[in-house]
């Protein structure tokens, strides 16, 4: 029954050739199923900038035309005076670059704290993970730790280790830690327990097997766990310039406030948001070279 | 070489139990097939004598001291998946053994001894069919490469035993052949006690010495954990692959396989 029906088809495909092949219908494909052009993508993709571009300049020279002076929604042109004078012209004061000043200042602080959060992330999620002990020892009191609003310790960290950089530093630090040290911890007692068990009946100790199979197989996921948190790290970082500093990106925007400076606000915006990106893209990048046997398709 | 004990071993999980009165001596170099119907402890048997799980009750005794309570390197293993290490190539895979094995504080060896293991690795790869993939990820390799991998990597270790855990359940039929050649080669070369679990029973037959298998033989039909499963019969082959095809048939009955005629035909070939 099987030949006879392989037959029928072999049949039908041989007179298929005599006539001229059938045309292929178009179908309308279901939604998920409709797939994207490269050309496509970038259109869609470009298209909600596009469109909030679009919504603020037409705003902004509504205002403007109605009223030159106003501070609200200022020209591309006077935010770019604005923002190249931060840039290039030394303050009268100081005598000090503000924008690149602030940029470092905050820069510093930002990879201070995360690299602190990042290192307790590594040191405690390990131990949390693979030693049951520690898990016992610490999970409960991490978890308690997760939940208290990190916001709520500012006054606290003010007080104890006064209006310095300390204080700034340990707040990002605190900050984004605890959740940092439960997702290692996670990651790490995800390990399947057969790769534990392999490494031991090849000789592996505790402290080898931490070296050659835990470290290495948390390191992307440890790379994804700091790009999650640089998010929250920018936040409390900016909650902290805007209460206690002298200089710093989110200090600046909050002092020029007063002023309704619109024109030196929205760019320190954008400028924030493009130091988020390419922190975010240099990590991905550093995720692609560190393991790459974890983002198969780029190379090996 | 030594030889394993298990007396009155048990196992239970709570209520559960999954294994009692179970005991067999294993002669030193002797292959062992152990079969039985899914979720019958043969598994758990198998993680008791690795180590990564405690019986409840009973001894098992390898060499002449009983069995220390976590994995070492005197019983290697192969799984059926998360066989070998993902984050390595298959050369790192290799070289990871002597690496293993040295302890040290940085968890590597250095120098000379680094040069040999790294001889002695390509000699396994290349033993096992794999050269030419030594530089890549277990990921870009097949199912049977992986495993083939795998089994190089433990025998890396010099294990006096050898315990596979349905190693070749996850393979292609054509791919499982290959694999049991393999196996016996290597068999005969290292000269190890093998522990096997397997679903196949015409690959239990083919390559063990020994075929046990495990069933329950008491019930209770109010409480169906309320008894294990110990080994109902043990046929130690006279010579490799010359089974019955009465034998084979009554341990298929008990296993409850549905690839009977294939178990037949592979045992008789």
């Amino acid at each position: 029954m099987l030949a006879r029906g392989i037959g029928a088809v072999q049949a039908e495909a041989g007179a298929n050739t005599a006539s001229p092949p059938p045309s292929v219908p178009k179908t309308r494909l279901r939604l998920i199923n409709a797939r994207v052009s490269r050309g496509g993508a970038v259109l869609l993709g470009t298209l909600p900038f596009a469109a909030v571009a679009v919504a603020y300049l037409s705003a902004s020279a509504q205002r403007l035309a109605v009223n030159a002076n106003d501070k609200l929604l200022p020209s591309p042109a006077q935010m770019w005076s604005a923002f190249f004078d931060l840039a290039t012209v030394p303050d009268k004061r100081s005598g000090d670059l503000i924008l690149w000043a602030d940029t470092y200042a905050s820069l510093v602080r930002l990879l201070a704290g995360v690299g602190l959060a990042t290192l307790t992330a590594l040191l405690l999620g390990i131990a949390i993970g693979f030693i049951p002990r520690v898990r016992a020892f610490l999970l409960p009191f991490v978890t308690v730790v997760c939940v208290i609003p990190p916001l709520a310790l500012l006054p606290i960290l003010f007080i104890a280790l006064g209006l310095g950089e300390t204080a700034k530093i340990t707040l990002i630090a605190i900050g984004v830690a605890p959740v940092m040290v439960r997702d290692i911890a996670n990651r790490v007692m995800e390990l399947p327990p057969e790769l534990i068990a392999k490494a031991q009946t090849l000789g592996g100790n505790s402290w080898t097997m931490v070296l050659r199979l835990v470290l290495p197989q948390t390191m992307p996921r440890l790379i994804t766990c700091v790009r999650l948190a640089l998010g929250p790290a920018w936040l409390f970082l900016i909650a902290a310039e805007a209460i206690a500093s002298t200089e710093g990106l989110g200090y600046r925007i909050f002092l020029v406030r007063r002023y309704l400076s619109m024109d030196v606000i929205l760019p320190y915006v954008v400028w924030i948001t493009l130091l988020a990106v390419a922190t975010d893209w240099l990590l991905a990048r550093l995720s692609y070279m560190v393991s790459p046997w974890a983002h198969p398709g780029s190379g090996k | 070489m030594s030889r394993i004990v298990v007396h009155g071993l048990e196992k239970s999980y709570g209520d559960a139990r999954v294994l009692e009165r179970v005991s067999v001596t294993a002669e030193p170099g002797e292959f062992l097939s152990l079969v039985g119907a899914s979720g019958c402890g043969k598994s758990t048997f198998l993680r008791i004598l690795l180590g990564q799980e405690q019986q409840s009750g009973g001894v098992v005794v390898i060499g002449d001291r009983p069995i220390v309570p976590e994995p070492t390197p005197q019983r290697g293993i192969v799984f059926q998946r998360y066989s070998v290490f993902p984050h390595l190539t298959a050369l790192q895979n290799l070289l990871l053994v002597e690496d293993f094995r040295s302890g040290g504080p940085f968890g590597r060896v250095f120098g000379a001894r680094r040069r040999r293991a790294r001889q002695e690795a390509e000699t396994m790869l290349e033993r096992v069919g794999l050269a030419h993939a030594r530089d890549l990820y277990p990921a870009s390799l097949s199912g049977g490469m992986q495993q083939r991998l795998a089994i190089a990597q433990t025998l890396l270790g010099r294990p006096q035993i050898l315990l596979l855990d349905e190693p070749f359940g996850a393979l292609d039929p054509g791919i499982r052949v290959e694999m049991h050649e393999l196996l016996t080669e290597l068999w005969n070369e290292h000269g190890m006690t093998v522990v096997m679990v397997t679903h196949d029973i015409g690959e239990a037959f083919k390559l063990g010495t020994r075929v046990l298998v495990f069933d329950k033989v008491r019930h209770d039909p109010q409480f169906p954990s309320a008894y294990g499963a110990t080994i109902t019969y043990d046929l130690k082959l006279d010579r490799k692959g010359r089974a019955s095809a009465r034998d084979v048939a009554e341990v298929a009955a008990i296993v409850g396989t549905t690839r009977l005629d294939s178990a037949i035909a592979t045992t008789a070939s």
